[in-house]
Protein backbone atom coordinates (compact mmCIF):
# COMPACT_ATOMS: atom_id res chain seq x y z
CA UNK A 1 0.00 0.00 0.00
CA UNK A 2 2.46 2.36 -1.48
CA UNK A 3 -0.36 5.26 -1.52
CA UNK A 4 -1.02 5.55 1.85
CA UNK A 5 -1.80 9.57 2.69
CA UNK A 6 -0.57 10.72 -0.59
CA UNK A 7 -0.93 13.39 -2.53
CA UNK A 8 -4.61 13.55 -4.78
CA UNK A 9 -2.95 15.45 -7.36
CA UNK A 10 -2.91 12.70 -9.50
CA UNK A 11 -6.56 11.18 -8.71
CA UNK A 12 -7.12 14.81 -10.06
CA UNK A 13 -4.89 14.56 -13.22
CA UNK A 14 -6.60 10.72 -13.92
CA UNK A 15 -10.00 12.21 -13.97
CA UNK A 16 -9.49 15.09 -15.82
CA UNK A 17 -8.29 13.06 -18.22
CA UNK A 18 -11.19 10.59 -18.03
CA UNK A 19 -13.75 13.24 -18.49
CA UNK A 20 -11.74 15.12 -21.71
CA UNK A 21 -11.57 11.69 -23.61
CA UNK A 22 -15.42 11.43 -23.08
CA UNK A 23 -16.09 14.54 -24.61
CA UNK A 24 -13.34 13.37 -27.14
CA UNK A 25 -15.20 10.14 -27.74
CA UNK A 26 -18.52 11.68 -28.29
CA UNK A 27 -17.13 14.46 -31.13
CA UNK A 28 -15.15 12.09 -32.54
CA UNK A 29 -18.36 10.21 -33.55
CA UNK A 30 -19.82 12.82 -35.58
CA UNK A 31 -16.95 12.53 -37.87
CA UNK A 32 -16.88 10.37 -40.79
CA UNK A 33 -13.90 7.94 -40.28
CA UNK A 34 -15.53 5.12 -42.11
CA UNK A 35 -14.77 1.56 -40.71
CA UNK A 36 -12.13 3.46 -38.16
CA UNK A 37 -15.07 4.85 -36.02
CA UNK A 38 -15.53 1.92 -34.07
CA UNK A 39 -11.85 1.32 -33.92
CA UNK A 40 -11.50 4.59 -32.42
CA UNK A 41 -14.17 4.72 -29.82
CA UNK A 42 -13.31 1.31 -28.70
CA UNK A 43 -9.08 2.17 -28.21
CA UNK A 44 -10.64 5.46 -26.24
CA UNK A 45 -12.61 3.37 -24.01
CA UNK A 46 -10.34 0.64 -23.57
CA UNK A 47 -7.65 3.68 -22.40
CA UNK A 48 -9.67 5.09 -20.13
CA UNK A 49 -11.21 1.52 -18.41
CA UNK A 50 -6.97 0.69 -18.34
CA UNK A 51 -6.52 4.41 -16.25
CA UNK A 52 -9.65 3.17 -14.14
CA UNK A 53 -7.97 0.09 -13.30
CA UNK A 54 -4.72 0.74 -12.67
CA UNK A 55 -4.93 4.38 -10.74
CA UNK A 56 -8.60 4.40 -9.46
CA UNK A 57 -8.59 0.41 -8.37
CA UNK A 58 -4.72 0.59 -7.30
CA UNK A 59 -4.20 -1.97 -9.73
CA UNK A 60 -0.82 -0.32 -10.09
CA UNK A 61 0.91 -0.30 -6.97
CA UNK A 62 -1.54 -1.54 -4.54
CA UNK A 63 -2.37 -5.06 -5.14
CA UNK A 64 -0.31 -8.31 -4.85
CA UNK A 65 0.57 -10.58 -7.69
CA UNK A 66 -2.27 -12.84 -6.97
CA UNK A 67 -4.81 -10.34 -7.83
CA UNK A 68 -3.27 -9.36 -11.26
CA UNK A 69 -3.34 -12.64 -12.27
CA UNK A 70 -6.87 -12.93 -11.23
CA UNK A 71 -7.36 -9.54 -13.41
CA UNK A 72 -5.51 -10.72 -16.27
CA UNK A 73 -7.08 -14.32 -16.54
CA UNK A 74 -10.22 -12.39 -16.17
CA UNK A 75 -9.62 -10.14 -19.05
CA UNK A 76 -8.02 -13.57 -21.20
CA UNK A 77 -11.41 -15.49 -20.80
CA UNK A 78 -13.45 -12.73 -22.05
CA UNK A 79 -11.47 -12.31 -24.65
CA UNK A 80 -11.47 -15.86 -25.35
CA UNK A 81 -15.24 -16.11 -25.35
CA UNK A 82 -15.44 -12.62 -27.61
CA UNK A 83 -12.26 -13.68 -30.14
CA UNK A 84 -13.68 -17.13 -30.46
CA UNK A 85 -17.37 -15.75 -31.28
CA UNK A 86 -16.49 -13.83 -33.88
CA UNK A 87 -14.51 -15.75 -35.12
CA UNK A 88 -17.47 -17.55 -35.65
CA UNK A 89 -20.18 -14.83 -36.21
CA UNK A 90 -17.89 -12.47 -38.57
CA UNK A 91 -17.64 -14.97 -41.07
CA UNK A 92 -21.44 -15.95 -41.73
CA UNK A 93 -24.36 -13.65 -41.88
CA UNK A 94 -27.25 -15.20 -39.54
CA UNK A 95 -29.70 -17.14 -41.03
CA UNK A 96 -27.94 -17.29 -44.38
CA UNK B 1 -5.94 -17.84 25.16
CA UNK B 2 -2.83 -18.26 27.09
CA UNK B 3 -1.11 -19.07 23.91
CA UNK B 4 1.36 -17.15 21.33
CA UNK B 5 -1.86 -15.97 20.04
CA UNK B 6 -2.84 -13.35 22.62
CA UNK B 7 0.36 -12.28 23.34
CA UNK B 8 0.33 -10.44 19.46
CA UNK B 9 -1.92 -7.97 20.43
CA UNK B 10 -4.07 -7.07 18.14
CA UNK B 11 -7.29 -4.58 17.94
CA UNK B 12 -10.85 -6.24 17.34
CA UNK B 13 -10.33 -4.74 13.47
CA UNK B 14 -8.31 -8.08 12.59
CA UNK B 15 -9.26 -11.36 12.33
CA UNK B 16 -6.93 -14.08 13.97
CA UNK B 17 -6.74 -16.02 11.21
CA UNK B 18 -4.85 -13.56 9.38
CA UNK B 19 -1.27 -12.76 9.89
CA UNK B 20 -1.46 -9.03 9.85
CA UNK B 21 -3.55 -5.92 8.90
CA UNK B 22 -1.94 -6.03 5.12
CA UNK B 23 -2.76 -9.90 4.43
CA UNK B 24 -6.46 -9.62 5.94
CA UNK B 25 -6.75 -6.67 3.17
CA UNK B 26 -5.03 -8.47 0.36
CA UNK B 27 -7.62 -11.04 1.01
CA UNK B 28 -10.77 -9.03 0.62
CA UNK B 29 -9.36 -6.67 -2.38
CA UNK B 30 -8.26 -11.27 -3.81
CA UNK B 31 -12.17 -12.24 -3.16
CA UNK B 32 -13.61 -8.75 -4.46
CA UNK B 33 -11.65 -9.26 -7.64
CA UNK B 34 -12.32 -12.93 -8.08
CA UNK B 35 -16.59 -11.60 -7.79
CA UNK B 36 -15.30 -8.71 -10.07
CA UNK B 37 -14.19 -11.39 -12.87
CA UNK B 38 -17.28 -13.20 -12.81
CA UNK B 39 -19.16 -10.25 -13.46
CA UNK B 40 -16.64 -9.52 -16.62
CA UNK B 41 -17.97 -12.44 -17.94
CA UNK B 42 -21.57 -11.54 -16.70
CA UNK B 43 -21.71 -8.72 -18.81
CA UNK B 44 -19.44 -9.92 -21.39
CA UNK B 45 -22.35 -12.19 -22.76
CA UNK B 46 -24.17 -9.51 -23.27
CA UNK B 47 -21.66 -7.66 -24.99
CA UNK B 48 -21.24 -10.89 -26.79
CA UNK B 49 -24.69 -10.92 -28.09
CA UNK B 50 -24.56 -7.02 -28.96
CA UNK B 51 -21.24 -7.39 -31.02
CA UNK B 52 -23.07 -10.41 -33.37
CA UNK B 53 -26.27 -8.58 -33.86
CA UNK B 54 -24.27 -5.37 -35.04
CA UNK B 55 -22.45 -7.00 -36.86
CA UNK B 56 -25.25 -8.62 -38.30
CA UNK B 57 -27.76 -5.38 -38.42
CA UNK B 58 -25.35 -2.91 -38.70
CA UNK B 59 -27.27 -0.20 -40.25
CA UNK B 60 -30.32 -0.67 -38.41
CA UNK B 61 -28.66 -0.76 -34.79
CA UNK B 62 -26.69 2.94 -36.10
CA UNK B 63 -29.86 4.16 -36.92
CA UNK B 64 -31.83 2.70 -33.65
CA UNK B 65 -28.98 4.47 -31.77
CA UNK B 66 -29.02 7.92 -33.37
CA UNK B 67 -32.72 8.39 -31.71
CA UNK B 68 -30.62 7.89 -28.14
CA UNK B 69 -29.44 11.44 -27.01
CA UNK B 70 -25.80 11.75 -26.45
CA UNK B 71 -25.93 14.64 -24.23
CA UNK B 72 -27.76 12.28 -21.57
CA UNK B 73 -25.31 9.89 -22.21
CA UNK B 74 -22.15 11.34 -22.04
CA UNK B 75 -23.26 13.88 -18.92
CA UNK B 76 -23.52 10.22 -17.01
CA UNK B 77 -20.45 9.59 -18.35
CA UNK B 78 -18.87 12.49 -16.35
CA UNK B 79 -21.51 11.94 -13.60
CA UNK B 80 -19.92 8.37 -13.11
CA UNK B 81 -16.30 9.84 -13.61
CA UNK B 82 -16.90 11.97 -10.65
CA UNK B 83 -18.53 9.74 -8.73
CA UNK B 84 -15.06 7.39 -9.23
CA UNK B 85 -13.11 9.64 -7.76
CA UNK B 86 -14.85 10.61 -4.55
CA UNK B 87 -14.85 7.21 -4.50
CA UNK B 88 -10.70 7.08 -4.45
CA UNK B 89 -11.26 10.26 -2.33
CA UNK B 90 -12.55 8.11 0.33
CA UNK B 91 -10.59 5.26 0.08
CA UNK B 92 -7.79 7.80 1.00
CA UNK B 93 -10.03 9.71 3.94
CA UNK B 94 -10.40 6.30 5.19
CA UNK B 95 -6.51 5.20 5.04
CA UNK B 96 -5.56 8.53 6.86
CA UNK B 97 -8.55 8.46 9.17
CA UNK B 98 -10.45 11.52 8.58
CA UNK B 99 -13.82 10.44 9.77
CA UNK B 100 -15.51 13.91 8.00
CA UNK B 101 -13.59 13.98 4.92
CA UNK B 102 -14.76 10.16 4.60
CA UNK B 103 -18.52 10.83 5.07
CA UNK B 104 -18.62 13.68 2.69
CA UNK B 105 -16.88 11.54 -0.06
CA UNK B 106 -19.22 8.87 0.43
CA UNK B 107 -22.42 10.73 0.25
CA UNK B 108 -20.95 12.99 -2.74
CA UNK B 109 -20.66 9.65 -4.25
CA UNK B 110 -24.28 8.49 -3.30
CA UNK B 111 -25.37 11.63 -5.02
CA UNK B 112 -23.62 11.16 -8.03
CA UNK B 113 -24.76 7.68 -8.18
CA UNK B 114 -28.42 8.88 -7.41
CA UNK B 115 -27.70 11.78 -9.91
CA UNK B 116 -27.20 8.82 -12.63
CA UNK B 117 -29.66 7.02 -11.78
CA UNK B 118 -32.36 10.08 -12.40
CA UNK B 119 -31.14 11.14 -15.72
CA UNK B 120 -31.31 7.03 -16.88
CA UNK B 121 -34.70 7.05 -15.67
CA UNK B 122 -35.06 10.41 -17.97
CA UNK B 123 -34.19 8.90 -20.65
CA UNK B 124 -35.83 5.71 -20.27
CA UNK B 125 -39.43 7.60 -19.84
CA UNK B 126 -38.39 9.46 -23.38
CA UNK B 127 -38.37 5.93 -25.14
CA UNK B 128 -41.02 4.92 -23.62
CA UNK B 129 -42.81 7.92 -24.87
CA UNK B 130 -41.55 7.48 -28.22
CA UNK B 131 -42.86 3.58 -28.68
CA UNK B 132 -39.23 2.30 -28.37
CA UNK B 133 -39.72 -0.27 -25.84
CA UNK B 134 -40.21 -3.49 -27.36
CA UNK B 135 -42.83 -5.58 -27.68
CA UNK B 136 -46.19 -3.26 -26.01
CA UNK B 137 -45.18 -1.99 -23.35
CA UNK B 138 -48.19 -0.82 -20.80
CA UNK B 139 -49.91 -0.60 -24.29
CA UNK B 140 -47.53 1.27 -26.51
CA UNK B 141 -46.71 -1.24 -29.16
CA UNK B 142 -43.13 -0.88 -30.36
CA UNK B 143 -42.93 1.70 -33.69
CA UNK B 144 -39.98 3.50 -35.19
CA UNK B 145 -41.97 4.79 -37.74
CA UNK B 146 -40.13 8.44 -36.25
CA UNK B 147 -36.31 6.76 -36.59
CA UNK B 148 -37.66 5.63 -40.32
CA UNK B 149 -38.36 9.14 -41.34
CA UNK B 150 -35.34 10.28 -39.83
CA UNK B 151 -33.08 8.07 -42.04
CA UNK B 152 -34.98 8.48 -45.06
CA UNK B 153 -31.95 7.27 -47.60
CA UNK B 154 -32.20 3.61 -45.76
CA UNK B 155 -34.91 1.15 -44.75
CA UNK B 156 -34.48 0.64 -40.96
CA UNK B 157 -36.36 -3.07 -40.16
CA UNK B 158 -38.27 -2.56 -37.30
CA UNK B 159 -37.39 -6.25 -35.92
CA UNK B 160 -33.59 -5.49 -36.19
CA UNK B 161 -34.29 -2.37 -34.58
CA UNK B 162 -36.35 -4.09 -31.54
CA UNK B 163 -33.67 -6.38 -31.00
CA UNK B 164 -31.10 -3.29 -30.86
CA UNK B 165 -33.85 -1.87 -28.07
CA UNK B 166 -34.16 -5.17 -26.08
CA UNK B 167 -30.28 -5.25 -26.01
CA UNK B 168 -30.09 -1.49 -25.19
CA UNK B 169 -32.91 -2.03 -21.87
CA UNK B 170 -31.16 -4.70 -20.87
CA UNK B 171 -28.09 -3.84 -20.92
CA UNK B 172 -28.86 -0.41 -19.44
CA UNK B 173 -31.05 -2.23 -17.11
CA UNK B 174 -28.80 -4.83 -15.57
CA UNK B 175 -25.62 -1.74 -15.26
CA UNK B 176 -28.50 0.29 -13.40
CA UNK B 177 -29.27 -2.84 -11.55
CA UNK B 178 -25.79 -2.58 -10.31
CA UNK B 179 -25.74 1.10 -9.55
CA UNK B 180 -28.51 0.23 -7.43
CA UNK B 181 -26.75 -2.60 -5.28
CA UNK B 182 -24.00 0.23 -5.36
CA UNK B 183 -26.30 2.95 -3.94
CA UNK B 184 -27.40 0.43 -1.18
CA UNK B 185 -23.92 -0.37 -0.67
CA UNK B 186 -22.85 2.98 0.24
CA UNK B 187 -25.54 4.01 1.91
CA UNK B 188 -24.21 1.57 4.44
CA UNK B 189 -20.44 2.52 4.09
CA UNK B 190 -21.99 5.97 5.28
CA UNK B 191 -23.55 4.52 8.77
CA UNK B 192 -20.62 2.53 9.50
CA UNK B 193 -18.63 5.77 8.67
CA UNK B 194 -20.53 7.72 11.05
CA UNK B 195 -20.43 4.83 13.78
CA UNK B 196 -16.21 5.59 13.15
CA UNK B 197 -15.88 2.23 12.14
CA UNK B 198 -12.94 3.01 9.70
CA UNK B 199 -9.22 4.38 10.25
CA UNK B 200 -6.09 3.76 8.95
CA UNK B 201 -6.36 -0.04 10.50
CA UNK B 202 -9.21 -1.06 9.05
CA UNK B 203 -10.87 0.23 6.16
CA UNK B 204 -11.45 -2.83 3.82
CA UNK B 205 -15.56 -2.61 2.82
CA UNK B 206 -14.86 1.09 1.57
CA UNK B 207 -11.82 -0.15 -0.38
CA UNK B 208 -13.94 -3.15 -1.92
CA UNK B 209 -17.27 -1.58 -2.23
CA UNK B 210 -14.58 1.13 -4.29
CA UNK B 211 -13.57 -1.50 -6.31
CA UNK B 212 -17.31 -2.59 -7.28
CA UNK B 213 -17.84 0.62 -7.97
CA UNK B 214 -15.26 1.48 -10.37
CA UNK B 215 -15.92 -1.90 -11.95
CA UNK B 216 -19.38 -0.02 -12.84
CA UNK B 217 -17.86 2.70 -14.04
CA UNK B 218 -15.48 0.38 -16.35
CA UNK B 219 -18.98 -1.67 -17.60
CA UNK B 220 -20.62 2.26 -18.54
CA UNK B 221 -17.26 3.24 -20.48
CA UNK B 222 -17.82 0.33 -23.03
CA UNK B 223 -21.47 1.24 -22.72
CA UNK B 224 -21.21 4.45 -23.59
CA UNK B 225 -19.50 4.65 -27.10
CA UNK B 226 -21.21 1.40 -27.96
CA UNK B 227 -24.72 2.40 -27.23
CA UNK B 228 -25.14 6.15 -28.00
CA UNK B 229 -22.69 6.44 -30.61
CA UNK B 230 -22.42 3.66 -32.82
CA UNK B 231 -22.86 6.12 -35.99
CA UNK B 232 -23.92 9.71 -35.73
CA UNK B 233 -22.08 11.12 -38.54
CA UNK B 234 -23.99 13.52 -40.97
CA UNK B 235 -26.18 11.00 -43.77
Amino acid sequence: MSEHGGSTKLYWIIWASLIVLTFVTAGVAYLDLGKFNTVVALAIATFKATLVILFFMHVKDASERLTKVVIISSIFWLLIMLGLSLADFGTRTIGS
Amino acid sequence: MTDSHAATQHGPELLHHFADEEQQRNSASLGMWLFLGTEIMFFGGMFLAYLVYRLNYFTDFAAASSSIKVPLGAINTAVLLCSSLTVVMAVRAAQMGKRKLLIWMLILTLIFGLAFLAIKGVEWHEKYEEHHIPGNFMGRAFDISDIQQAHPKLFVDPQHAQIFFSLYFAMTGIHALHMIVGVGIFIWLIYKAWKGDFGPKYYTPVEIAGLYWHFVDVVWIYLFPLIYLIDRKPL
